[in-house]
């Protein structure tokens, strides 16, 4: 499974993961109280600008994870036409749209690593419950290892569906598919007792 | 607690599973993504606390920038718009929906389920994305039951009942699996 992440490498890259989500959370908040149609026309330039800056294949890469969006931004469009409030709708789309586009252009220029860095930070109050951020970071690991077998399993069970039907798939095999997620937990389990558990875990 | 662990990380990976496999067509013919089934279905056999944990897990996974959302979305993008209160209501949805079943302790487990499904995955979903939508849009009621509630609400209700459903028959063929049933959790 690949991050979002983008491969270009960029400035931006290097800087520290904390300061540009405190940016992010900052411009998202500044965004969200201008009302002035002009003012955020130009703020959506410089946002498009910034992802031209890197070159072009950035910015495709991030207009195509904004394209991912278009069904918001047609159900805005759709009733602030409807209602005939256009001037309203156009700030509006135009805020959504750089509210989008910088929070990915966060996520594109911040390794998965770092990501995990700023988590378990985050995570940290947590071991007040008894909750360590080293289990967090293994249940992390989990998730990215077993989605894609899930994925895999899926769509094997999709296939034989449709081996033996004439219909598509139908949302019969979510209970084998549930069965098969449950098998695996009880298999992950073991294998983590195994290899010492989490007591092994915590005294390192 | 090596059992809830994985069993926390293999329902996330469910979640995201489910978003990303080709799309399930119901006997109408309307193809549906099954992910927000999946957070049903973590509250109805996981129960309340571990379903829930599997959900905010699968969330800070999509945070940290992995595509895991129906449609490959991801980052923290998909945080931003203002139907981000669907994200954010995805756990309490997943502990409500556990909650009931782990409290109803009827003889037919899948009404039980679509019931709970239908108050956690449902009802307390849009009781936190629908004011979420109207704050940070900004909207008025109307507007927001309109556009962040109606395009989603039919696909929910199906989603409900195929939850209960699988639930009910997951009991039948195996009953320890359904964890929110189990008398030690």
């Amino acid at each position: 499974m690949i991050s979002l992440t983008s491969p270009i490498r960029t400035r931006a890259h290097s800087w520290p993961a904390g300061l540009k989500l405190a940016g992010l959370c900052l411009s998202t908040v500044v965004l969200f109280f201008i009302k002035d149609l002009t003012a955020q026309v130009a703020i959506a330039t410089v946002v498009a600008t910034l992802y031209a800056l890197p070159g072009r294949a950035f910015l495709a890469a991030g207009w195509r994870h904004l394209r991912g969006f278009w069904f918001f931004v047609l159900i805005v469009a759709i009733y602030h036409t409807a209602v005939g409030e256009i001037y309203e709708g156009a700030v509006i789309l135009l805020r959504l749209l750089s509210a989008i586009a910088l929070a990915n252009l966060v996520t594109m220029t911040t390794k998965l690593t770092d990501m995990i860095k700023v988590v378990r930070f985050l995570a940290k109050p947590l071991t007040i419950f008894g909750l360590s951020s080293k289990i967090l970071e293994l249940s992390i690991a989990l998730v990215i290892r077993l989605t894609p077998v899930l994925v895999e399993k899926g769509s094997l069970l999709s296939q034989s569906w449709r081996a033996r039907s004439r219909r598509k798939t139908s949302w019969r095999i979510i209970l084998p598919f549930t069965i098969l997620a449950l098998d695996d937990a009880d298999y992950v389990a073991e294998a983590l007792k195994a290899r010492g558990g989490f007591t092994l875990l915590k005294e390192n | 607690m090596e059992k809830n662990v994985a069993l926390i990380a293999l329902f996330a990976a469910l979640i995201a599973a489910l978003g990303l496999i080709p799309k399930i067509t119901l006997l109408s013919g309307i193809p549906i993504t099954a992910q927000s089934m999946g957070i049903m279905l973590c509250g109805t056999v996981l129960g309340a606390k571990r379903g829930s944990l599997a959900v905010v897990l699968f969330l800070v996974l999509v945070a940290i920038g992995l595509p895991l959302l129906a449609g490959g979305r991801g980052g923290l993008g998909v945080f931003t718009t203002p139907w981000a209160g669907f994200l954010f209501g995805f756990p309490i949805a997943a502990f409500v929906t556990g909650l009931i079943v782990e409290k109803w302790r009827g003889p037919n487990l899948s009404v039980i389920a679509i019931t709970a499904s239908i108050i956690g995955g449902i009802g307390a979903l849009y009781l936190v994305a629908v004011p979420y939508y109207m704050v940070m849009k900004p909207a008025g009621l109307s507007e927001a039951l309109l556009t962040a509630m109606a395009p989603f609400m039919p696909g929910d209700l199906i989603k409900a009942v195929i939850a209960g459903l699988v639930t009910g028959a997951l009991y039948k063929a195996r009953p320890a699996s359904v964890l929110s049933r189990a008398n030690d959790s």
